[in-house]
């Protein structure tokens, strides 16, 4: 009993990270409807940043996430004006194969600058919380409940944004018809590059949680499998969709946890995927995904 | 000129540029040219491998359009099979002759490949676009994840093979000697490929592809990829053919599994993870959608490059993402299309706008 | 007519008492469609509703209306894109219900689309020839080695694609990539690509679309000379009401969903309700 609420927590816990990742890839999709494999580098860039201003220049946790934060926003920013602009309307093969090469120079990149040893930090180390439950007790991490608190902090912030604000309500008329939306006078390219800063700030929080509280080390290719997954988790819950992304992430980092815990943790990754699949073949847009009918 | 002729021109240049690339090789191998380097002299079987991976990914990526990010996965299946195969043939039984090895373990690997390509396909296939693409990744992690765990050994006195997948914590203890040993991959198997065997699999795979492409079923794919629903209404039947294209470049892509993983004196399962399937997508991309020739130009030099950068190995990488980054703006931004046009001069540029109207966007 | 094939409902012969629209020498003939009663609802809208309709086999019907009125959506409907919420699609007398697309066009029922579908990237000839996959027919083995039957279907595939672009004179471009054709071309490709399937029952939607007066003229006589050659029906949408009323022996006004007249051309131009529905009340447009 103990065992599995321990795991349930955790499970939650990690869930919650792939969420804010998983925002990141689902966002994007659903405004550029594009698949942007670069995503989980920016996490990594974002891990370095807060390495480097806090444990090389020693800045406060809290100081060295925000700029983190900042860095990545103009470093999303930026990959979307210079590789992903320029190829708007071209066909979705060529700007998967150019988020790619983003991928792949943001790695390499990372490597010429920090090198490839494993670096690591601590953010958010309050000690252990220890439940008693009759005889068993287990422990868990007050970092990690934190960074649970965190992630539903942005979550509730990302939906009242999307839901109430201007800026919110043009992404999502964007997503729902891009050429409608530009008829309306929006400005499409300015909401595009908003998602990407807003996915890649996301980034940024995921990046410090992954390395500072869940003790991943950190080297140029810590977010390519924690990206993957996290796509998965997108597309788990219905890619474009921001609710579909939050449950997603949590019900993917409940698989994975639980599978880990009860089944082996040999074939964690093999059964999440699996389950991915299932869930796609029953459902092949996800759980929140909208069918696409093609017109006749 | 017809179509099909030039349709079977296409095919007999490819095959016979291919043959004189391979006679090339050949000769300066005999006559130890200067620029066959020990290096080259040693990819040779592993570029025969990646052309084959790339030209049957080509098949479904360019000809079937199905976006897959798994094809890797399919060609582990292929080399674990093989390895297995060859290794139980050398060590448990004794066999002698490694070109008789090579092709009993090319025929599993193709089997098994083949097989889970059409287990995986059933499913798969019903998806679209991107979720098919997410779909082939996911299977491809999946193949990796379990290979990881496989114990393979051979007694060699019987010839008898026994198997384990490790769950929980301990190492499967097996009797005989490891083929397989779990995370730490293939060992001691049968270097079997040679480059003669690479390049008649090569041509095999050219004459399988090309061939397929020219025929009915090969136009019902090029329909079904062009226009599902009109295809659905002149009466194909989109599921048979998307399999057909779907489990012939799974099989292929064991076929190539087969060589490299013959060709290597150890591998592991990790080795074909995504990153491995993105590899050979770049490959495909970057010659070209549905160019088969190009497939091959592609995978041949960007398995040679690498080696041949190798002084500047700090830099190769993040120069070869910026100019893949770079080719595809050049390829597919309208802007800087037209920019190169006008740097190409006037005369070319005068004819590009005559023809221009003809050109359609992909 | 031959009984033997298997039926899956009883098929009466026309005329249905409702449906004596039917060409006079196609009277005692099985028809070649018969709907009954088919309806089909997207979330709460009646898009289609009791839609009955009786074509026989060398008739050619024209389903008109206002834009909006459902005509594509009956299409779908009977090449079954759309499973039917009501009803029944009779198909040369066999039940289409359960069946997807690929089996209803083995039924031999062949269409063309209002937003051309070509294969874009292949050649005229290879189109004509995906209208043939399943008239001539060889195996992937064959094809991939290359035996005497890939060779022989090849050919004769070949001579039939061509026996068909010459209906519409499009011979000497075979070889072009249909994607890059004009639009009438491609229009006419394919009536093609649908006609080499050999189908019992054509659907054209809007074949007259973006031809000129001249071109539609010529269409007006292909489709006739088709029919007469085939010995097929052939149903067509079309706004061109010359077209409409110059080649439909029976016609099919649809509005709202709805079946509003049914008729010959003189009647149907004399219908004071199919008048209406095409210019509205002429009250009702200062309200």
């Amino acid at each position: 009993m103990a065992q599995f609420l321990e795991a349930l927590v955790n499970g939650i816990s990690l869930g919650s990270l792939y969420a804010i990742i998983a925002l990141g890839y689902s966002m994007v999709y659903g405004i550029a409807k594009m698949l942007n494999f670069a995503h989980g580098d920016v996490i990594m860039v974002g891990g370095f940043a807060v390495f480097i201003l806090m444990v090389s220049n020693g800045w406060q946790p809290l100081l060295a996430v925000i700029a983190a934060m900042f860095i990545c926003t103009v470093l999303g920013m930026l990959i979307e004006r210079l590789a992903y602009k320029p190829l708007r309307g071209a066909p979705s093969l060529a700007v998967l194969i150019t988020a790619i090469g983003v991928s792949y120079f943001l790695q390499n990149a990372a490597q010429l600058l920090w090198g490839a040893n494993p670096k690591f930090f601590t953010i958010l180390d309050y000690g252990n919380l220890t439940v008693h439950i009759g005889d068993s007790q287990f422990n868990i991490s007050i970092g990690k409940l934190l960074s649970v608190a965190v992630s539903v902090a942005i979550m509730v912030g990302l939906s009242l944004f999307t839901g109430k604000t201007r800026i919110g309500k043009s992404m999502r008329a964007v997503s729902e018809d891009r050429g409608a939306a530009q008829l309306m006078g929006i400005n499409v390219n300015a909401t595009i590059a908003i998602t990407f800063a807003i996915g890649s700030a996301l980034a940024a929080v995921a990046g410090a949680m992954l390395v500072g509280v869940y003790g991943v080390q950190l080297s140029p290719t810590t977010g390519a499998m924690p990206g993957i997954k996290a796509f998965t988790a997108a597309v788990f819950g219905g890619i474009g969709s921001i609710p579909g992304a939050m449950i997603g992430g949590i019900l993917i980092g409940l698989i994975e946890i639980l599978v880990g815990t009860f089944v082996s943790t040999d074939l964690k990754d093999a059964l999440t995927f699996a389950v991915l699949i299932v869930m796609l073949v029953a459902k092949p847009t996800g759980l929140l995904g909208k069918p696409m009918r093609e017109k006749v | 000129m017809s179509t099909k002729t030039k349709n079977m021109l296409t095919t007999l240049l490819t095959l016979g540029m291919t043959a004189l690339a391979f006679l090339l090789c050949q000769l300066a191998i005999v006559n130890d040219w200067s620029w066959m380097t020990s290096t080259l002299k040693g990819q040779l079987v592993n570029i025969c491998a990646w052309i084959i991976m790339a030209v049957s990914l080509n098949l479904v990526v360019g000809i079937s359009g199905e976006l897959s990010l798994g094809h890797a996965g399919f060609m582990s299946l292929g080399a674990f099979s093989a390895i297995i195969v060859g290794s139980w043939l050398k060590r448990g039984m004794g066999m002698e002759s490694g070109e008789l090895r090579f092709v009993i373990a090319a025929l599993s690997a193709v089997l098994v490949a083949g097989i889970g390509g059409f287990l995986i396909g059933i499913p798969v296939l019903r998806l679209k676009g991107d979720y098919l693409a997410i779909v082939t990744l996911a299977f491809g992690q999946i193949i990796s994840n379990v290979l990881r765990l496989l114990y393979v050994t051979v007694d060699t006195d019987t010839g008898s093979l026994a198997m384990a997948l490790k769950i929980g914590s301990g190492t499967p203890k097996l009797p005989g000697k490891d083929i397989i040993k779990g995370a730490q991959g293939a060992s001691r198997m049968p270097q079997d490929a040679t480059f003669v065997i690479g390049f008649i699999l090569v041509m095999l795979t050219l004459l399988i592809v090309l061939n397929l492409n020219n025929s009915r079923s090969g136009r019902a794919i090029r329909a079904i990829r062009d226009n599902r629903i009109a295809a659905e209404a002149m009466g194909l039947r989109v599921t048979k053919y998307k399999l057909m294209a779907f489990v012939t470049g799974s099989a292929l892509a064991g076929l190539a599994g087969a060589l490299y993983g013959l060709n290597q004196s150890s591998l592991q399962a990790t080795f074909f993870e995504y990153n491995k399937s993105i590899e050979v997508l770049v490959y495909v991309v970057l010659g070209g959608i549905g160019n088969i020739w190009g497939s091959i130009i592609s995978a041949t030099t960007l398995t040679i490059l690498p080696e041949m950068l190798r002084s500047f190995s700090e830099y190769r990488m993040l120069i070869y993402a910026i100019v893949l980054i770079l080719v595809m703006l050049a390829t597919n931004n309208p802007v800087i299309k037209g920019w190169f046009r006008m740097v190409s001069g006037r005369i070319s540029d005068r004819r590009n706008r005559k023809t221009g109207k003809k050109e359609a966007r992909p | 007519m031959t009984q033997s094939v298997k039926r899956h409902s009883e098929t009466v012969m026309v005329p249905f008492p409702s449906d004596a629209i039917v060409p006079a020498r196609d009277l005692g003939k099985r028809p070649v469609l018969e709907a009954r009663h088919l309806g089909i609802q997207f979330g709460g809208l009646k898009a289609v509703d009791d839609f009955n309709l009786t074509v026989g086999p060398t008739e050619i019907a024209g389903l008109i209306g206002p834009n909006g009125a459902g005509k594509t959506t009956v299409f779908n409907l009977l090449t079954k894109v759309y499973e039917p919420t009501q009803g029944t699609v009779l198909l040369d007398g066999h039940d289409t219900k359960g069946l997807d697309v690929t089996h209803t066009a083995r039924l031999g029922v062949a269409r063309t689309f209002q937003n051309i579908r070509l294969f874009d990237k292949m050649t005229v000839e290879e189109n004509v020839r995906i209208g043939l996959h399943n008239k001539i027919q060889y195996g992937m083995v064959s094809g991939i080695l290359r035996l005497p039957g890939y060779w022989k279907k090849e050919r004769q595939q070949h001579e039939r694609a061509m026996e068909l672009l010459r209906i519409f004179n499009m011979q000497d471009q075979a070889d072009a990539v249909s994607g890059s054709l004009p639009y009438g071309a491609q229009r006419r490709l394919e009536i093609l690509r649908a006609l080499a399937t050999e189908p019992k029952l054509l659907l054209l939607d809007e074949p007259a679309a973006g031809m000129n007066p001249h071109e539609t003229e010529e269409l007006m006589d292909t489709i006739i000379r088709i029919r007469d050659q085939f010995q097929i029906a052939i149903m067509l949408i079309e706004h061109d009401m010359r077209l409409v009323m110059g080649i439909c022996e029976g016609i099919c006004v649809l509005n709202f969903g709805q079946i509003i007249a049914k008729g010959t051309a003189e009647e149907i131009q004399n219908n004071p309700v199919v008048v209406e529905a095409y210019l509205g009340k002429q009250k009702g447009a200062g309200e």
